[in-house]
């Protein structure tokens, strides 16, 4: 007897079909796992049932597209747990969720600090303002405080350095600043509808990405089967998302180096990208475009027609553009070598998407698993190795180009609208269900469980942040605390993905 | 150099001529208009995700409303979403668009306190916070000021520090864990200041609006200047707000 199920992404499984193991067995099963290169974890978490813990890993397995999922069962107020953390640091994040959420006490975490002051946080009296930063006292050193408002319109959260002269020592992120109960909500909020605009109110920046994952789960669940029509638009609203995004970087990129010509012209690029956005469904960033068994916005001949001249027009400015940043001496200056994640890090603290793949990590949903239109367009990632600013804005040059070329393709073949509209079934009761998706920033999973109902249990979403975080103060070290914009930008994490 | 020059000239102008008369393409969910047909009220009601539609007479609150258009797709004879991005105002009740009503959204010039336009027309700088929203208005807060709407040749601007600001433009359904930074910034913006709440996550909290998560007790302390409803705002609905707000009025006008 295997003590792990294997599931395909976007597959519903029986609860009871996972294994329940021993605590012991657990840990010693997950964290031999992603000793391997091909496997990482997707996700790890717990929800109290029959007022004990249950707790949930899945570890992906790149080379067998399939994720292994396993499970146990502990006691509330269990003290002194062994951590997965202690012997791989892939799971830090998810302990001190397990941590604050359920106030396991784990023996040998080295950073057991809260996540994000959840509201339903087992200890209410730790407030947010109290959290115990890392100090060193020294009379050669001092703290940077920033935030949690930062200088630009950008999300809240704290930065507080410790530096030795203008050179950073050390970087701790505080978050947490827009925690807003979502998880809860997808169980308070009984309407489907009602849960997608949930889907769509993660991340802003990432609609396409986290909406795809929610309906992908809510299909499978109910054993809906999505035609091509609905794969071939999430697709391409999901392609247009990381040209839209990877574009809008490029230009914060050339803002925090002062390269206003930069900023500008790959700032203006991305409007008519998700103002195409807007003619196709209402709304720049594609809120109301993906709906669970349906489609409310036909993909007509019209608009492809469009897309096709837009994209006409844009690739040659883009390259354009792109050509002349990358021969100035003052702009590559300040990328090259700055902000370096090295492979050894990555692969150690579990960085995911575009940041892992600048580390010359092979890790990417829409090859490991693909799903939709992925499973035949044979993608392969974009790899770099310097793992510094950089290597971060060539990825996103490349995945421009790439995710341009994929639109092209798919625009060769329209599926006709399947006008034909299924109503959904209830979701399976006592049930289980994974969906992974490459958003732009990088692997996206969300995971549910239903009650003998056929009501959600539970929910939980992963937002790559959660995974990369630690990749930026990780990468600041011994750089100027003048390159952390810059660094900052390089990874463009999401604060309302990570406190949900 | 000559590289960039060239990439200047061939990039040519940008900017939208008139942010107050530019249409927006496609189809684009502005302030919807409600007919006097006769549809099931209650299904109407019913399916809107926020709680935004209420009846007798039907009306859709824009302060709640999340822009999803569910209601418009299912009842097309009863509610069609235009294109008018102009839907800010300065009274909340102002937000509330009933059954025949086709007039546009305007100002409620009696209510703007005369110093804004005597302080800020001409040049308005304003400091942002988030609290607690999902980072869609933000991204279209920035993309006020690029060379595409470039909200700035208005003198109107986002400043890095409160203490050279004019007022706060809130997004996101305020929460808990942001309240008393808020707080604190508001606190260190100079008098005359006004409120900008940019957002239905600001104006009602949206879909968050129930969350215990949420404290919004900042609003019930001070008078609001300007509403901007959306998800997330258009940067044509900020700009044109803003504008109305600060434009130069003669008094008792």
């Amino acid at each position: 007897m295997t003590n792990y199920f294997t599931i395909l992404n976007n597959q519903t499984i029986p609860i009871l079909a996972i294994p329940v193991l021993n605590y012991d067995e657990f840990l010693e099963l997950n964290t031999k796992l992603v000793q391997k290169k091909e496997f990482h974890c997707v996700n790890y978490y717990g929800f109290i049932t029959d007022s004990r813990i249950k707790l949930i890993c899945c570890i992906a397995n790149d080379k067998e597209q399939n994720v292994y999922i396993s499970s146990a069962e502990i006691e509330k107020n269990l003290r002194s747990v062994s951590s997965f953390t202690a012997r791989h640091l892939s799971f830090h994040i998810f302990e001190r969720e397990l941590h604050e959420n359920f106030e396991i006490d784990y023996r040998d975490h080295p950073w057991l600090k809260p996540v994000r002051y959840a509201f339903n946080r087992r200890i209410p009296q730790d407030k947010i303002e109290n959290y115990p930063f890392y100090q060193i006292h020294s009379e050669e050193l001092h703290e940077v405080g920033v935030g949690p408002i930062h200088a630009g319109i950008i999300e809240p959260g704290h930065f507080r350095f410790i530096c030795n002269g203008e050179q950073i020592l050390h970087l701790e992120i505080q978050l947490g600043y827009q925690h807003r109960g979502i998880e809860e909500l997808f169980l308070s909020k009984k309407k489907l509808l009602q849960r997608t605009v949930l889907a769509e109110s993660i991340a802003g920046d990432t609609v396409a990405g986290h909406t795809i994952a929610f309906v992908n789960v809510w299909e499978s669940l109910c054993g809906f089967n999505a035609a091509e029509d609905l794969l071939f638009a999430r697709t391409l609203a999901l392609e247009m998302e990381r040209i839209a995004v990877h574009t809008g970087d490029l230009s914060a990129i050339c803002t925090d180096i002062a390269y206003q010509l930069g900023s500008s012209v790959f700032g203006r690029l991305r409007t008519p990208v998700i103002n195409f956005l807007q003619e196709w469904c209402g709304n720049r960033l594609s809120k109301g475009l993906i709906r669970a068994g349906k489609n409310n916005f036909r993909f007509t001949r019209d608009l492809a027609q469009r897309l096709t001249g837009l994209l006409d027009a844009y690739e040659p400015d883009f390259m354009e553009m792109y050509n002349e940043m990358k021969t100035l001496p003052t702009v590559l200056a300040r990328l090259e070598k700055t902000g370096v994640v090295t492979h050894q890090q990555a692969e150690s603290i579990g960085v995911v998407g575009m940041a892992a793949r600048a580390s010359g990590i092979h890790r990417d949903i829409r090859s490991s698993h693909p799903w939709g239109l992925f499973t035949q367009i044979n993608h392969e990632s974009v790899i770099k190795n310097h793992g510094d600013v950089y290597s971060r804005t060539q990825i996103r040059k490349e995945e421009i180009l790439q995710s341009i070329r994929y639109i092209r393709q798919s625009l060769q073949n329209i599926h006709q609208e399947n006008k034909q509209i299924i109503e959904l079934r209830r979701p399976e009761p006592d049930s289980f269900s994974i969906s992974l998706v490459e958003g732009w920033r990088g692997e996206i999973c969300h995971c549910a469980v239903t009650d003998n109902n056929g009501e959600l249990l539970h929910y939980k979403i992963k937002d790559p942040s959660m995974h990369n975080w630690l990749a930026l103060a990780l990468s600041v070290r011994n750089n100027e605390i003048s390159d952390f914009p810059i660094c900052n930008k390089s990874f463009d994490l999401s604060y309302c993905g990570h406190d949900l | 150099m000559i590289q960039n020059t060239k990439i200047l000239i061939h990039q040519g102008k940008q900017f939208i001529p008139d942010v107050t008369k530019a249409e927006v393409p496609g189809v684009f969910r502005g302030r919807p208009v409600i007919t006097n047909a006769a549809v099931n009220v209650q299904a109407l009601v019913d399916l809107c995700p926020v709680d935004a539609i209420t009846a007798n007479p039907v009306c859709i609150d824009l302060g709640k409303c999340i822009f999803c258009g569910e209601c418009a797709l299912t009842h097309p004879e009863k509610i069609k979403f235009t294109k008018d991005y102009k839907m800010a105002t300065n009274y909340r009740e102002g937000l509330l668009v009933k059954e025949g009503d086709e007039k546009s959204i305007l100002l409620n010039g009696d209510m703007i306190r005369a110093e804004i336009s005597e302080y800020f027309s001409g040049s308005l700088k304003l400091r942002q916070v988030s609290a607690g929203g999902d980072n869609s208005c933000e991204l279209e807060l920035n993309a006020c000021g690029n060379v595409n709407f470039d909200m700035g040749r208005f003198g109107i601007e986002f400043v890095a520090s409160p203490r050279h600001a004019d007022g706060i433009v809130i997004t996101g359904p305020i929460n808990e864990n942001m309240a008393e930074p808020l707080q604190i910034c508001y606190d260190a913006v100079p008098d005359p200041k006004i409120i900008i709440l940019a957002g239905t996550d600001a104006i009602s909290g949206g879909i968050f609006a129930d969350s215990p998560a949420l404290n919004r007790g900042f609003l019930e302390k001070y008078i609001i200047d300007l509403y901007v409803p959306g998800n997330p705002i258009h940067p044509l609905t900020f700009i044109n707000g803003v504008l109305e707000l600060i434009k130069e009025r003669k008094q008792g006008s």
